[in-house]
């Protein structure tokens, strides 16, 4: 298995990999290149990479006009800036005309830790799903992010890739397929479905393998593609396990929770729970600290099964 | 064509604005028939555009930032050749290829989608940045209005042009002193614009008549020294027709029947069904 890395170390060097190869790759920062890691690709290729300072909404119509030149520009900050502040010009200057800018987000969710609830964005998956052409991929850990960056350029429209602050354990290999359009199943079981992504795919191994010890058989899928949603895995493992829990590292309205509510509505009769933040905001902690006190890490999602089995 | 000639043509394309409107029964006269002059400036006597290949890749590229004034730009791009003349009686309507603002995915010759007010010269200032790493010659070119000077995207963009040193890229500013609101001054003044876009690092320059086609051209042609331009072109809110000039009413209403023909008869134009 890889070594542990952060997605957004994995991005950083993915971009350096794809701009030697693409000159149409532009990348545009706003004065968080240090922790985006897009400071490796302004290194390499300083004519092509745009600080455009404090200022992101700037950055996303400036990033449009990019691409209606003709360019695919990478747009990166942290994600409760580049989602909700910029969320208007995302909408009307990208989403709207559905052209290719690619936002990859980095420090989603609680697991930026320390800098509270302020900085934690629980709802930029939320935001993104609800406009039209939009793509939106959660990576499981650096490999598949580095896959993401390669399938984002393919894709001719715009591309979410929420990445996050911590390292990540690698949950999949170098040649483990990527089809952005279908889930992975990383473990079989027949007894109960976790449907998970990013940072909680981990602690959904964990609790799959603990819920083992005890005889229940947790299928684990990595829904690293939150839109388009692939509903024909998700209602067709619903329907084998009979009780599916959607775990995420975001608030249980509008992210991969609320798609596979969606999914499953009319189609399946399996039981079902959302593990996720319980529409609140986050607060200052360790990452691990705030996984276990908002119930998303492998005790949460092992004591969400069991109730959800007893029920 | 001669610029008597433009002054012909723009009391024609004033006609066919208020006729849009008057149709559509909804759109924004006043903004339209202020910025007029400004955009013929453009399209007749300064850009290199082709109407027969609206997607020419070294054309000089126009983002209407003020995205409500475009039965002006609709008027001129019919009167050029990109669509029939005929698409402007259909504006706003259902299925029509000439939306209620700006949309590149409906109309010949839009290059972005504009409207959101600010987001038309951030992105015009981006597809200025991209024509210098591109190594493309072509130049930028932006209207904004007064209301929307008030968006913090305005400075953004002037504060990320300046420092891009984009002289491919000017920004006109329709300064007609009125929002919909009412007076600029009333709702949040604007103050010294020319010293604010002095101060943002553009080099700027001031037209007493934007209304006057020539007047708007010399500007135009005047040097960007190294530094993207700004031109503050004086207007008259609702020009050309008597009723709606200088009031700030008139910024989103079309008129009725009485008002299309009074207009028509003001204009000297001859209705033509």
């Amino acid at each position: 298995m890889a070594e542990k890395q952060a997605s957004r170390v994995a991005y950083g060097e993915e971009l350096v990999a794809q701009g030697r190869i693409n000159e149409k790759i532009v990348v545009c920062d706003a004065d968080l290149s240090q922790s985006t890691m897009t400071c490796k690709f302004a290194k390499e290729f300083p004519d092509r990479f745009f600080n455009f300072g404090i200022a992101e909404a700037n950055m996303v119509c400036a990033a449009a006009g990019m691409a209606h030149s003709g360019l695919i520009p990478f747009v990166s900050t942290f994600a409760i800036f580049g989602s909700a502040r910029a969320y208007e010009q995302i909408r009307n200057s990208v989403a709207y005309t559905g052209i290719p800018v690619k936002f990859v987000l980095t420090h989603a969710g609680l697991s930026v830790g320390e800098d509270g609830g302020s900085h934690q964005t629980i709802e930029d998956i939320a935001l993104f799903r609800t406009l039209p052409n939009m793509t939106i991929f959660v990576p499981a850990d650096a490999i598949e992010t580095k896959k993401m960056v390669r399938a984002a350029i393919d894709i001719d429209g715009p591309v979410y890739i929420r990445a996050s602050r911590p390292v990540m354990p690698c949950v999949t290999e170098e040649d483990t397929p990527f089809d952005p359009y279908k889930a992975a199943v990383l473990r079989e079981g027949s007894d109960i479905a976790i449907f998970t992504c990013g940072l909680i795919i981990d602690e959904s191994l964990k609790a799959a393998e603990r819920l083992a010890q005890e005889g229940i058989q947790a299928c684990v899928v990595n829904f690293h593609t939150i839109k388009p949603f692939d509903n024909e895995t998700a209602v067709e493992i619903a329907n084998k396990c009979g009780a599916v829990i959607t775990a995420e590292e975001h608030s249980i309205i509008g992210g991969l929770g609320s798609a596979t509510a969606e999914a499953l509505a009319g189609h399946s009769s399996a039981k079902f729970a959302r593990v996720g933040i319980q529409d609140k905001f986050g607060c200052s902690g360790t990452p691990a600290r705030l996984f276990h006190e908002y119930g998303i890490d492998a005790d949460g999602i092992v004591a969400a099964c069991k109730k959800l089995l007893a029920e | 064509m001669d610029m008597a000639m433009q002054q012909q043509k723009a009391v024609q394309l004033r006609a066919d604005i208020v006729k849009m409107l008057y149709l559509a029964k909804s759109g924004h006269p006043g903004g339209s028939l202020s910025s007029l002059e400004m955009m013929m400036a453009l399209y007749y006597n300064v850009m290199k555009v082709d109407p027969k290949n609206p997607k020419w890749e070294d054309r000089d590229r126009f983002v209407l930032s003020k995205g409500h004034a475009c039965p002006a730009l609709y008027a001129i791009l019919a009167d050029l050749g990109y669509f029939p003349r005929e698409d402007l009686w259909h504006l706003r309507q259902y299925g029509a290829q000439l939306q209620g603002h700006p949309d590149c995915k409906y109309t010949p010759g839009i290059d972005v989608n504009s409207g959101s007010l600010g987001q038309g010269i951030a992105i015009a200032g981006g597809m200025a940045l991209a024509a210098k790493y591109l190594k493309k010659d072509y130049q930028v070119y932006t209207i904004i209005g007064d209301g929307e000077s008030q968006e913090g995207l305005v400075w953004e963009a002037a504060m990320s042009a300046a420092h891009y040193k984009l002289d491919n890229f000017t920004v006109m500013l329709d300064h007609n002193h009125l929002q919909i609101d009412g007076d600029n001054d009333q709702v949040i003044s604007l103050g010294d614009v020319m010293k604010k876009w002095e101060a943002f690092g553009f080099t700027c320059y001031k037209v007493e008549d934007g209304n006057n086609i020539e007047a708007v051209v010399e500007a135009l042609r005047k040097p960007h020294n190294g530094k993207p331009k700004f031109i503050c072109c004086e207007t008259v809110k609702g020009h050309g027709v008597s009723y709606m000039e200088n009031q700030a009413g008139w910024h989103g209403k079309a008129p009725n029947e009485a008002e299309y023909l009074q207009a028509m008869k003001e204009l000297g134009v001859e209705i033509d069904g």
